[in-house]
């Protein structure tokens, strides 16, 4: 809500600028998002007076205007507005000067007349097209009859004034009022705010004998209606057009403006309805029926649905209660007697309607947040007694009232040990006491006690802790210490799982990889894909776009993605790991298991090429480098293997394997499947994923110490033709069962399976590595476990020892 | 001549000729050539059987100085030479020093896992724990326990992803507060504890927004926990991320999980309090929300609201990093292109 700062000091007595004035007001009570003063970065705008008015010889929509801006000659101006004429004051923008957006108007020439400046529109000079009167969004605007030519324009357009626009938390609603403001403002400022209240004229007869009014009030609390009779429509006197436009709303006319400036100025909603266009007498508060329509003020049609409010008469809903009003029974030329409502709706109905029908109108917003309770009929007099002074018009005896249930002023008793030891300080009963009083509560004190009594408008307070707040940001927070806790003493450490998942990241960084966080909701393909378990999908029910709908079950497509960005901006050279979770769901259940995954992609190379070495595109064993070097660091307890698996619909079938932890599989490495990388354009990628949490599951080994032995090793280098499918594991497997007891490893340093190889074969080479801890070994010792195994190979592997 | 003259001219002539030697060739002949079994010394000693017994020691020793000087000096040139021509060597080895190093295969964190990090090895300083919830939550913990019953108005400020009617995508981490609060053993000490994690919201991705973003949730409840420990929290809490210049302030704001309701501003990075654009003028940056834990919250958690309380913060890594570094755009953080995650790499 916008306020007016010139509307404030009618009631405050503030020696304030409007800055300072806001940033008071977002350090104590709500956001402000910006303060403006319309008239900032225009000049020399002023009043004109049109002389005369004569046709443009070679246009037939231009006119040259002679204007009196109290200057010893008139200004001839060229202008373009369709409703200029002779003896308007008019807004003119001199030579010189500069209107909104900070563009310059200087003397030209318009189809070959001079013209020295420019009569302006509203929105010329800044003003948002919804606030321009509807007369003049078209042309120029027309300045009051009694404007002095030559004078600055800002002051007869109320443009001086300063706007502070708040940003009102859901929980104040009285906020949005001047009156609740003031209230705020009072305290803030410790000053006493003096409001004024309405003294309605009544006349004519009473009002019962012409309306009833009949309230579900569950619906409405408090239903109020007057009448007034004999109303003579026109616009509203500038002072009243003023407020309303600084405050973002259009002026109409004065009935409807006058409704708009009580439901600002005491943030009270009314409605006014022409009471000609009623059939019958008998208004109902009502839900609407199945099949109801309503043509609401905007001119657009709504099906009502059965859980909308409704205004009805005897025919049918005449308006969507607390949102807005309906077309027919609407102010229009020739309405002279009006209905005026003030009530309250129940906040969850206008809350929905206003959802439903997408219409946040001023006045919903309102009743969802709560209006003042106990200003309802004072609203609706006020309304009742401007109608009669700016429109003449007869306010019927009495008020018609529905409902009236005004609720009881919240009472409630807080300690003075309460509020200091909650806010840190050391107030005194005084201190606090003005405080809640300067807010306008009732304060009874006993002893350490403080009996608090809420007024009605401050429908946000209810318990003690929302009076603490008060005491806490009129008290002002820069005051309060700044401490931290103390108390009993607690352990801050991180779990296994939380360690282990730190040192994942370290120790795949170490390796080369950078580390991603993608998207967790996906597609629903991408979703599906690189499963490592059987899951049914998790959707969400509506998503923003298709390509965000689904839970993953993999990280490695949100990899992927990441990659095709990367190449899409030429960047060829990709390594990514990712740590996060994928949710697997079981049928019939509604919330997925979250599982901490473990994934890592590469494309292109890992280092690139540089004046000392050349590229080495990433392949296979470069990955299974790296997964094995991270395994490692996680000492996980029990043999890694891998398993090729050709399964995997997304990857190469000859370039995966399966990755088992004593057996038990916890993921997978190898290659996207050249199919799936294009369509995912990417590159050859090389990818791996791992079950995370199972890692953190499984037992691990401890560090220990091995003594290094002082005796040498000796080596011997085993080469071996073998058949194809006779792999690097077998053999490794079968010289460490058959080695003796002093081998203390095997390693493979050759593998060639080139021309000089028979077809079918391929050629691999070990270097076995002998040790005693003890003792220096015998050559013949060596030779002999050597000879051994060599045997061995022959025979279990058919090796062909060359 | 006499052989003393004899050995004084060889030690003349022995010490030019060690002098001119100009490799390491030449000094080995010149040492052959001087005192080789056929040299000139020995020869000279050869003749020493003509002399006086007396005379004998004498020249024996003056012929044994001169050998001693002359090893002396053929040693000092070998060295000499072998020195130059290991200088030789080395300055042939010379290379370009500027020519860059080998690369290695390094990897970064992620820039909002630092500041993570950063908040977590904190508050793990402080005594708190860490402790992480479900990124697919009940309407009960995200909404429900943190006092926004259905129909609550402040639930249209979180557009939420929801699964089926009671399961959703957590739109913050707040649910953890309820979670732990259920479970908390306050006859064992207070609860401290922060949970980070990542969060979801309904809203369509752009510069400033994204359905997926990260938040930091903090919570202390004990017996005599106080507002001013949570400006001191905070103000810790800024220092440690963005350092010891930057300030904290309160504002009042609303939450329905915390009563009082605070958002909390920091000193402007962009003009250090000064006023700028970024900050519209007013010095400072909001960066987080927080408040004294509501009432309603704790009871519904089964804890007693009249015996325990506290403050509970959320913080947005996220808008951090935004801020810290002047990133312009959120969706950054999820694009992970390379040469944007290859930037943050400044370690401790
Ligand atoms: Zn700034």
């Amino acid at each position: 809500m916008k306020i007016s700062y010139n509307w404030i000091k009618e009631y405050l007595d503030l020696d304030v600028k409007p800055v300072d004035l806001a940033e008071k007001i977002e350090r104590t009570s709500v956001e402000v998002d910006d303060v403006t003063k319309p008239s900032d970065g225009l000049k020399k705008i002023v009043v004109g007076h049109v002389l005369s008015v004569e046709a443009h010889p070679d246009s037939d929509h231009l006119h040259i205007c002679q204007v009196d801006v109290g200057e010893a000659e008139p200004l001839q101006i060229v202008c373009g507005a369709p409703n200029i004429a002779e003896g308007q004051n008019v807004i003119v923008a001199l030579p010189g000067s500069r209107i909104a957006n900070n563009v310059k108007i200087k003397k030209s020439k318009m189809r070959g007349i001079p013209s020295a400046g420019m009569i302006c529109a509203l929105q010329e000079i800044g003003f948002s097209e919804d606030v321009v009167p509807k007369a003049y969004v078209d042309g120029i605007y027309v300045l009051p009859a009694d404007a002095t030519p030559g004078d600055a324009v800002y002051d007869y357009l109320g443009m001086n004034d300063s706007l502070i626009d708040l940003d009102v938390t859901p929980n104040r609603g009285d906020m949005l009022s001047v009156y609740g403001t003031l209230h705020d403002l009072a305290a803030i400022y410790d000053k006493p705010v003096e409001l004024d209240h309405p003294e309605v004229k009544e006349d004519g007869a009473a009002i019962d004998d012409q309306l009833a009014v009949h309230v579900d009030d569950t619906l409405s609390s408090q239903y109020r209606m007057r009448l007034v009779k004999n109303l003579k429509l026109a616009p509203s006197p500038m002072w009243l057009q003023i407020r309303l436009w600084n405050a973002g709303m259009r002026p109409i006319n004065n009935v409807v403006d006058i409704t708009n400036y009580i439901m600002l100025k005491y943030g009270q909603p009314l409605h006014a309805f022409d009471y000609d266009k009623f059939n019958g007498e008998d208004v109902y508060v009502r839900t609407a029926k199945a099949g109801e329509k309503l043509i609401t003020l905007d001119e657009n049609d709504h099906d009502l649905d059965e859980n909308d409010i409704v205004i009805a008469d005897q025919k049918g809903p005449i308006a969507l209660a607390g949102v807005m009003g309906g077309l027919d029974a609407s102010i229009q030329d020739g309405t002279t007697t009006v209905a005026i409502e003030s009530a309250v709706f129940e906040h969850d109905h206008i809350r929905k309607a206003a959802q439903r029908h997408n219409l946040h109108t001023d006045a919903s917003q309102r009743f969802e947040r709560g209006v003042n309770q106990a200003g309802v009929q004072e609203a609706l007099d006020a309304a009742a007694q401007m109608m009669n002074e700016l429109a003449d018009g007869e306010v019927q005896k009495g008020s018609v009232v529905g409902s009236s249930n005004i609720p009881e002023p919240a009472v409630i008793e807080l300690t003075l040990t309460h509020v200091n030891a909650i806010l840190g300080t050391a107030l005194t009963m005084d201190q606090v006491s003005h405080i809640l009083e300067s807010l306008g509560f009732e304060v009874a004190i006993s002893a350490d006690t403080l009996t608090v009594t809420v007024p009605v408008r401050r429908n946000d307070i209810h318990i003690p802790a929302d009076l603490l707040e008060e005491i806490a940001r009129i008290y002002g927070y820069d005051q309060l210490p700044a401490t931290l806790p103390t108390g009993r003493m607690t352990m801050g450490s991180l779990t296994a799982k939380q360690r282990l998942v730190r040192a994942t990241r370290q120790s795949l960084e170490g390796l080369g990889l950078n580390q991603a966080i993608s998207y967790a909701l996906t597609t629903a393909d991408k979703a599906k894909m690189f499963m490592m378990q059987a899951s049914e999908t998790t959707e969400l029910a509506w998503p923003m776009t298709v390509d965000h709908a689904v839970l993953r079950m993999n990280l490695i497509t949100g990899l992927l993605d990441d990659i095709a960005y990367n190449s899409a901006r030429k960047v060829k050279d990709v390594a990514l790991y990712e740590q996060g979770r994928v949710f697997y769901r079981e049928d019939g259940q509604d919330r997925p298991a979250e599982e901490e995954h473990i994934a890592g992609a590469i494309t292109g190379t890992l280092l690139p090429a540089a004046w000392n070495q050349p590229a080495k595109p990433v392949d296979f064993f470069q990955m299974k480098g790296i997964v094995a070097a991270y395994l490692k660091d996680m000492a996980v307890n029990g043999d890694v293997t891998y398993v090729p698996n050709a399964d995997m619909p997304e990857m190469h079938p000859g370039r995966t394997a399966d990755i088992l932890v004593h057996g038990h599989r916890i993921g997978f490495l190898g290659e996207v499947h050249p199919s799936i990388a294009k369509k995912f354009k990417v590159g050859a990628t090389y990818v791996f994923e791992l079950n995370l949490q199972a890692i953190v599951d499984m037992p691990k080994q401890e560090n220990q110490y091995d003594v290094i032995s002082r005796y040498p090793a000796i080596t011997r280098d085993i080469a071996m033709l073998v058949d194809n499918d006779i792999t690097n594991e077998q053999i490794v497997a079968l010289i460490e069962r058959r080695g003796g007891a002093f081998l203390q490893s095997v390693k493979l340093f050759d593998v060639y399976d080139g021309v000089k190889v028979p077809k079918g074969k391929k050629s691999l080479a070990y270097t076995l590595t002998y040790q005693d801890k003890h003792e220096t070994l015998v050559d013949d010792a060596v030779t002999q476990a050597f000879d051994k195994v060599s045997k061995r190979l022959e025979e279990e592997l058919g090796a062909e020892i060359r | 001549m006499s052989l003393k003259d004899k050995l004084s001219e060889l030690r003349q002539r022995g010490l030019a000729d060690i002098k001119q030697s100009t490799d390491l060739k030449d000094v080995n002949q010149v040492r052959v050539q001087l005192l080789g079994k056929k040299g000139p010394i020995t020869e000279v000693l050869r003749g020493m059987r003509d002399l006086d017994a007396a005379e004998r020691p004498k020249v024996g020793a003056f012929a044994n100085e001169i050998r001693d000087d002359l090893t002396a000096a053929l040693t000092q040139r070998k060295e000499e030479l072998e020195q130059a021509v290991l200088n030789a060597q080395l300055a042939k080895e010379t290379i370009d020093v500027t020519l860059p190093g080998t690369p290695v295969a390094k990897g970064e964190p992620h820039v909002i896992q630092q500041i993570v990090d950063q908040i977590e090895d904190l508050f793990l300083g402080m005594g708190y724990q860490v402790l992480s919830g479900p990124e697919v939550e009940e309407d009960k913990y995200n909404f429900e326990m943190m006092n926004l019953p259905k129909n609550h108005p402040a639930r249209d400020m979180q557009d939420t992803f929801y699964i089926t009617k009671d399961i959703l995508m957590r739109t913050q981490t707040s649910p953890m507060q309820a979670r732990t609060l259920e479970k908390h053993d306050f006859s064992k000490g207070p609860l401290k504890m922060i949970s980070p994690g990542v969060v979801y919201r309904r809203d369509t991705d752009d510069p400033t927004h994204s359905h997926q973003f990260h938040q930091v949730e903090g919570l202390v409840i004990d017996k005599h926990i106080t507002m001013a420990d949570l400006k001191g929290t905070l103000q810790v809490l800024a220092h440690e991320l963005f350092g010891d210049k930057f300030d904290v302030r309160l504002r009042p704001s609303y939450f329905p999980f915390t009563e009082p309701s605070v958002e909390a501003d920091i000193t402007c990075f962009n003009c250090g309090g000064k006023g700028c654009k970024v900050c519209k003028n007013t010095g400072w940056i909001e960066v987080l929300g927080a408040g004294m834990v509501h009432p309603n919250v704790l009871k519904m958690a089964g804890v007693d609201p009249d015996v325990y309380g506290g403050f509970a913060f959320g913080v947005g890594p996220d808008r951090f990093a935004m801020l810290k570094y002047g990133v312009d755009d959120i969706r950054n953080f999820y694009l992970n292109d390379v040469r944007f995650l290859t930037q943050f790499t400044k370690k401790g």
